[in-house]
């Protein structure tokens, strides 16, 4: 029997505010614990919240980004729950009236093919803190860490319109390029700012009648969610081709061992009693902030994919890869504008600098090699000073500090020899050097000749020290060997 | 000293009669004397006052101090006071000490007004009659063996005994009204959102509001200058302009309209209290004052809308005492669960389990909607209702509570009688409606109040027809047996 599988995603996104959704407490990641919490945060008895407009406004642009309905009048509710990590008792989220209705995506799959994802609603929400479990903490106790505590999120949901992980993934790396071109998140997956929960059922292939789904939550790397989207979906295949049912729960997967694990079923979970937020007013959106936040919108992937290919004359996937990622694109046209060529800053950007980034897990904002540095770099290889052997040198030399590729080059004595006159010279005299080679040539079949040549190559780059134009040498070499035969 | 009231200490204050470090004293040692018997006040904070005297002494030394700077108050213990316990009546806070002021305090402060303590109150201002403070019964300086009303019941207690000139009330239900009622002072709960919410902390959050309780009603007003103001940490606070409450206090109540709601005189009004309200209303009748007899149909349904709509946003807003960050932890949890269940058993009273219990049932999955959102649309009918009255009058004036101040434990074992005490009181607060509530007599040697509701944001029409009664009356002046002397 063969199966369908049905997914719908739910993505939290951290928006880039500098303070949280309802204090004045700073969003900035990675601080002491329990540092950047205040009163409000803390939930101190008598602290009241004020909504960060500019959450609203970031809100109003993803909305804008997906072609949604904006909500010109929505509401924050309580999530009513207990834990640790939730000063309040409650989280303050949206619910009846959300701020970014129905919407739509556009997927690109590997096969070249298109695809439209519903948005179902996006909300605006507060983050929770952190409970911690491990490290300084005796097995009787947990620590709390409430710094994450009311950094503003938006909630996009949706509809069940994936059918297999690859959309998904397609769909989720969609959502990061929106929000990262928006400039309205960071993107930094690895620092927990965008989280995927992926709901997940499998139903008998061509009905129409949808199975039970299971949640997966908080998976925050694309990786991991493949992973645990597949497990799932065999999972899924397994229990009911056993006779099984699926049995609607929350999962949690754990991407290190690679192990998923049930987390709560439907019985177990809870009734949140929603209810109004009396302490907020309604949010209401005008038509001239609408207006105002459209004509400022920045740049989207789709258009800039576009455009790169038009003004760059890259190919699709290359100006796909490069527009994908706000940064990267944005790294990518300063490194093309100060070089002459754009194909080449394309190639070094998609290339090399990614894979010694991912190598290293830097994102392209932290990279070791600034966009002008490159495009030093570019332009040495474009003018032939230097080989593409010796670029790859310079490159590591700039990544370790050492300059400029022009410094490197000059410091290591990596510069090219392209006078043609010296090359001449330098050929003649490997050739006479070499009298049996070049008789061994002279009488092998033409057709074999060819791979005779790359012996007197290494001699020259050796009696240059690599510094050869090695296509000029080439040329004179196959032309100087031709006269002799 | 103890005997005058406000305007007259600021006038014998900015004429050097007496200085402020003198009446601090004075009143600091009647609350050592007196206290013991009424309970009235849980904190006090001698060294503090005695230091913020001199201070005042320094400013009126120089000249050009506010009104209010040297004048002794008491703060409500539901407001936060920086350094000093604040307690909120409940076992849960008992070893509280916030690190802010609320913004009422800090009104306060900023006009040099020196803070001789914290009153008693209900636990978290869930009562009306001091029966449920963790601090034990205020007694009601005019029969010891009776209840002061709640649940600002400290407050008008300790005005009553003249033990401060005047204090601070929060009103969420009618809890500056009645115990101003019971204990014979003057009280006004002002139009909702015109006195900040910040710091104070929250029983009901689309209901509570601050207010001032004195002897006069000119007092208030003076108080009410100072305690109101725009405050951009509350969301739900007013930008409005805050008016000089004793401007109109002298105009003339001739050809004012006063509604008389029908619903207010009927079954369950006691014969003596009705006599001297219906008294009162003949009093102003007599100064030119029009009486219209109103209807208020809805008025049934504001005790059961107000114990849904207010137990449920309780529910939540009481979900942060959780023991985790701050007040009451049980001794040696087993796990989490036991830490949560234990606190909050442990720390919290009777009757704000009840009502957390009531709200977080009223707001569960299949409830919602049947007492929840019915307890809203109620809410909009008896708003409604205010609208159409006001649209024939200007102010409306009936009782403020049933029945005079009853004996302690008459009412314990049934909280609907308690609920009831409050039947008309509450519908101004579902409404957000400025009321205020002035002696009017005495029955059985206890004193009745006489309430005055206002439109929105008609505070000093209250304040001039409650002024105008007093000028003419005498009720507000009388004092309980061994107090005035």
């Amino acid at each position: 029997m063969s199966w369908d599988t049905v997914i719908g995603l739910e993505i939290h996104v951290q928006l880039a505010t500098k303070t949280k959704i309802f204090s004045g407490a700073s969003t900035a990641y990675g601080a002491e614990p329990n540092t950047q919490a205040c009163a409000i945060d803390l939930a101190m008895p008598g602290t009241l919240p004020v909504l960060n407009k500019q959450a609203v406004n970031y809100a109003i642009m993803f909305g804008l980004a997906i072609d949604a309905e904006i909500g010109q009048v929505s509401a924050f509710e309580r999530k009513n729950y207990f834990y640790p990590d939730l000063p309040k008792g409650y989280q303050t989220t949206q619910l009846e009236k959300p701020i970014v209705g129905r919407g739509n995506v556009e997927i690109q799959l590997a096969d070249g093919s298109t695809k439209n994802v519903r948005i179902h609603h996006a909300h605006l929400e507060e983050d929770a803190g952190k409970s911690l479990h491990e490290g300084n903490f005796s097995s009787k106790f947990s620590g709390i860490d409430l710094n994450r505590a009311g950094t503003p999120l938006i909630e996009i949901v949706s509809e069940p319109d994936m059918n297999n992980a690859e959309e998904a993934i397609a769909f989720a790396k969609k959502i990061h390029s929106i929000v990262t071109s928006l400039g309205i998140c960071d993107g930094e997956m690895s620092q927990g700012s965008m989280r995927f929960d992926v709901n997940v059922s499998v139903k008998p292939s061509g009905t129409d009648i949808l199975g039970t789904r299971t949640e997966t939550k908080n998976l925050n790397s694309f990786k991991f969610m493949e992973e645990a989207i597949k497990r799932e979906v065999e999972r899924q295949i397994d229990v009911i081709e056993d006779g099984g049912a699926i049995v609607q729960e929350t999962r949690l997967y754990n991407g290190e061992t690679k192990v998923a694990r049930s987390m709560r079923s439907k019985e177990e979970a809870n009734d949140y009693r929603y209810f109004p937020c009396p302490d907020l007013l309604p949010v209401i959106v005008s038509d001239e902030q609408v207006a105002e936040l459209r004509r400022n919108l920045p740049e989207l992937p789709d258009a800039r994919q576009a455009r790169f290919t038009q003004q760059y004359n890259l190919s699709d996937y290359d100006a796909g890869i490069l527009s994908s990622d706000a940064a990267m694109a944005k790294y990518f046209e300063a490194a093309a504008s100060t070089c002459s060529d754009a194909k080449l800053a394309a190639n070094w950007t998609i290339g090399e600098l990614s894979a010694r980034l991912n190598s290293e897990d830097l994102s392209i904002t932290n990279s070791p090699v600034s966009a002008q540095q490159l495009a030093g770099l570019i332009t040495r290889i474009a003018d032939n000073s230097i080989s593409g052997k010796m670029a790859k040198e310079v490159f590591e030399g700039i990544w370790a500090g050492e300059g400029s590729a022009d410094e490197i080059i000059e410091a290591r004595g990596l510069k090219q020899v392209s006078d043609s006159g010296a090359l001449e010279q330098m050929v003649a005299d490997v050739l006479a050097a070499n009298q049996t080679m070049v008789d061994d040539y002279i009488n092998t079949d033409e057709a074999k000749r060819k791979k005779k040549l790359g012996g007197f190559m290494g001699q020259i780059m050796k009696a240059s020290k690599g510094q050869a134009n090695p296509q000029q040498v080439n040329q004179i070499l196959a032309k100087k060997l031709n006269e002799l035969l | 000293m103890h005997n005058l009231t406000i305007a007259e200490l600021i006038k014998g204050l900015q004429s050097k009669e007496f200085t402020s470090v003198e009446l601090t004293q004075h009143f600091l040692d009647r609350i050592d004397s007196l206290n013991p018997a009424y309970n009235a006040v849980i904190t006090v904070t001698a060294e503090q006052a005695l230091k913020a005297a001199a201070a005042a002494d320094q400013r009126l030394a120089a000249g050009d101090a506010p009104d209010l700077c040297g004048v002794p108050i008491l703060h409500k213990d539901i407001f936060c006071t920086d350094g000093v316990r604040t307690s909120c009546g409940s076992k849960m806070l008992d070893n509280f000490i916030p690190p802010y002021n609320a913004t009422v305090v800090e009104n306060f402060e900023q006009a040099g007004a020196v803070v001789l303590g914290k009153t008693n109150m209900d636990e978290f201002a869930m009562g009306s009659s001091n029966e449920t403070s963790f601090y034990g019964p205020v007694k009601n300086p005019w029969a010891t063996d009776s209840v002061p009303g709640g649940s600002s019941g400290g407050s008008a207690a300790a005005v009553a005994a003249r033990l401060a000139p005047g204090a601070t009330a929060t009103d969420t239900g009618g809890s500056i009204r009645q115990p101003a009622a019971l204990c014979g002072v003057s009280g006004i709960k002002p139009t909702y959102g015109r006195v900040s919410r910040w710091g104070m902390i929250a029983f009901a959050s689309s209901l509570d509001q601050g207010g001032p309780m004195a002897r006069t009603a000119e007092d208030c007003a003076l108080l009410l200058n100072c305690m109101a103001s725009y405050d951009d940490k509350d969301s739900t606070c007013i930008d409005r302009e805050v008016p000089d409450y004793t401007a109109d206090l002298n105009s003339s109540v001739k050809g004012l309209r006063i509604g008389v709601p029908k619903e207010y005189f009927s079954e369950g009004l006691h014969a003596g209290t009705e006599q001297a309200v219906r008294a009162a209303l003949a009093k102003l009748e007599e100064q030119g004052a029009e009486l219209v007899e109103i209807s208020l149909p809805n008025s049934a349904l504001s005790v059961p809308a107000y114990y849904v709509i207010a137990p449920a946003e309780a529910s939540a807003n009481l979900s942060r005492f959780d023991g985790s960050r701050y007040g009451y932890r049980c001794e040696d949890p087993k796990d989490l669960q036991d830490m949560y269940c234990r606190s909050r058993a442990e720390g919290f009273g009777e009757e704000v389990q009840r009502r957390i219990l009531i709200g977080t049932y009223c707001l569960s999955a299949g409830y919602y909607d049947a007492y929840y959102g019915k307890s809203q649309q109620v809410r909009q009918l008896i708003q409604q209702d205010f609208v159409s009255a006001f649209e024939k009058v200007d102010l409306i004036m009936g009782p403020t509570c049933p029945s005079p101040a009853f004996k302690f434990g008459s009412k314990g074992d049934d909280p609907v009688a308690m609920y009831l005490e409050d039947i008309y009181t509450i519908a101004t607060n579902l409404a957000g409606l400025p009321g205020m509530s002035i002696p009017c007599g005495m029955v059985e040697d206890k004193p009745v109040g006489l309430q005055i509701i206002g439109n929105y944001f008609d505070e000093a029409l209250i304040l001039n027809a409650a002024h105008q009664y007093q000028q003419i009356t005498e009720w507000h002046d009388l004092a309980p047996a061994g107090v005035a002397s």
